[in-house]
């Protein structure tokens, strides 16, 4: 029987809830494992997961330098969509769809995944011509997409300003209903929890401190906690890709880490029922269970490791939200935050075998690393596996670069902060 | 964040625009490398800490600006005109062999 249950619910009610036990162990470092993974935030975690699920490979540590889920996969805005152009893009992301719309049943943990709708708002002729392109794309992948007009945009988001005097007329949108939300710190200990039953070992405040090499070869890491062998080695830790592999020797990679602000305002009564972003700026909104509008804009658009931004952005966000709601003018602010993301140069991951023996690689998630978590964590799974990348994998290779073969969903080539 | 422009004095962050990565210089364009192309395209340092980079005035003097900022604090350490900076050419090339 599942471990959380409405059974164990009302058992554990009438014993106090004294039996509960702890949702993942504590283990001390093992000398060696078969599989070390660097990173335990949502990928991490998820190839873990998979690992063991999939592949029957449980000897399997999951290395993080802080506590569990401290990085990117608690600092997000939450959504999850499969709304891509290019082909390599739309299949990966709908697996990672699939994955999500059974996740809470999977992981016997309920990740609070809400298919509520992505909705893009298109404010030119061309924009809508080109959210028409792209559905079409969508459906042609067999992805779920619909033009929506003025009128049913109207009905569904009443706050909105759709009318013809608004500073940028609301003239249609690009909607993929089975987009949506989910709740993000489930996602990570809802992972934690089922490769930890399946015996993987989560290492928190463990931190590595450089690679063991043989040769050339990958075969372990000195941390903080001792050194750890292994016959293969993971990297997973999306902003921090560049001096993870700076210690193992890659000096350089077609990465920039940069810093993305997230909003959240007091909490509302319910009138946003859709995950909604603006098409004359680079805004998205939606609104949590608990009523908080959870929000955020574009990257500060510099180098940054602070996990924290400046203030023009902030500006900038305030002003798009209030550009399509003037009626949150008075809504205050709760909190804000700053998360380290991996802006690859054609804004697509890689999730590869190499660069070095013995390694696998897994970064350049941009600012979507969030809804990819499934997907990214199976197909990782795959190739550390199988030492070779599974087909909804095989595009996002490390070389790509080098033969040409970018995929570049927006078309702004290689600066990664216009992604 | 403010940038200490040499014309202009210290300036709020808005008044610039970030041009990226100041390592990085073009190859000679007579050159037929890939791999030397390739680097300069798409290979980065990416440091957690020190950064040479470059901005433009946009908002101001337009002029172009070689800084050294940390990227762990935003602290920028020196600023002056990117024409007479001359960053050191950055040797590290990414280690081939990738098999990926």
């Amino acid at each position: 029987m599942a471990e959380y249950s409405a059974f164990a619910l009302l058992k554990n009610a009438l014993t106090g809830n004294q039996d509960w036990k702890p949702a993942w162990r504590k283990p001390e470092p093992k000398p060696a494992y078969d599989v070390i993974i660097i990173g335990g935030g949502g990928h991490g975690l998820s190839t873990a997961y998979y690992l063991a699920k999939e592949f029957g490979i449980t000897n399997v540590a999951v290395l993080e330098k802080g506590y569990l889920g401290s990085g990117n996969v608690g600092r997000n805005t939450t959504a999850v969509r499969s709304n891509y152009l290019l082909p390599e893009n739309v299949r990966f992301y709908e697996h990672s769809m699939k994955l999500w719309e059974n996740l809470s049943h999977e992981l016997n943990y309920n990740v609070m995944f809400s298919q509520r709708g992505c909705l893009n708002l298109a404010h030119t002729p061309g924009q809508l011509d080109d959210y028409a392109r792209r559905g079409n794309a969508m459906r042609h992948e067999g992805v779920d997409a619909e033009l929506m007009t003025p009128a049913q945009i109207a009905k569904l988001v009443p706050g909105l300003d759709v009318s013809a005097s608004a500073r940028f007329p609301i003239i249609g949108g690009l909607m993929q209903r089975r987009a949506g939300t989910a709740r993000h710190d489930a996602v990570a200990w809802g992972y934690a929890r089922g490769a930890d039953r399946r015996g993987v070992d989560i290492l928190e405040n463990c931190e590595v401190t450089g690679f063991i090499k043989d040769g050339d070869r990958v075969v372990g890491v000195n941390t903080t906690r001792g050194e750890i062998r292994a016959g293969k080695v993971a990297v997973a830790v999306a902003g921090h890709t560049g001096h993870v592999m700076r210690m193992a020797g890659i000096d350089t990679m077609p990465i920039e880490s940069h810093v993305l602000q997230a909003f959240v305002s007091e909490s509302l009564k319910p009138f946003l029922h859709t995950v909604l972003t603006f098409g004359m700026g680079h805004f998205y909104a939606s609104q949590s269970d608990k009523g908080g509008l959870v929000y955020g804009g574009d990257l500060d658009g510099y180098n940054s490791y602070a996990q924290r931004g400046n203030l023009p952005i902030v500006e900038e966000v305030m002003s798009e939200m209030l550009a399509l709601f003037p009626s949150l003018a008075r809504v205050r602010v709760l909190r804000s935050w700053g998360g380290v993301c991996d802006m690859s140069m054609d804004g697509s991951p890689i999730i590869t075998t190499g660069p070095l023996p013995g390694m696998y690689l897994n970064c350049g998630w941009c600012y979507g690393g969030f809804k990819a978590t499934p997907a990214s964590g199976w197909c990782f799974a795959h190739t550390i596996a199988r030492d070779e990348p599974h087909e909804f994998n095989a595009p996002f290779t490390l070389d790509r670069f080098q033969r040409g073969t970018i995929i570049d969903d927006k078309g702004q080539g290689s600066t990664p902060r216009l992604h | 964040m403010l940038i200490t422009c040499p014309y202009c004095g210290p300036r709020d962050v808005s008044e610039y625009t970030y041009q990226g990565d100041g390592n990085r210089t073009r190859p000679d364009p007579a050159s037929t490398d890939q791999e030397v192309w390739n680097a300069y395209v798409y290979d980065r340092l990416n440091p957690a800490g020190e950064h040479h980079e470059i901005w433009q005035h946009s908002g101001g003097c337009r002029a172009h600006l070689a800084v050294t900022r940390n990227t762990l604090t935003h602290v920028v350490s020196s600023v002056s005109f990117a024409r007479d900076a001359g960053h050191k050419k950055s040797d590290s090339r990414r280690k081939t062999g990738a098999k990926a």
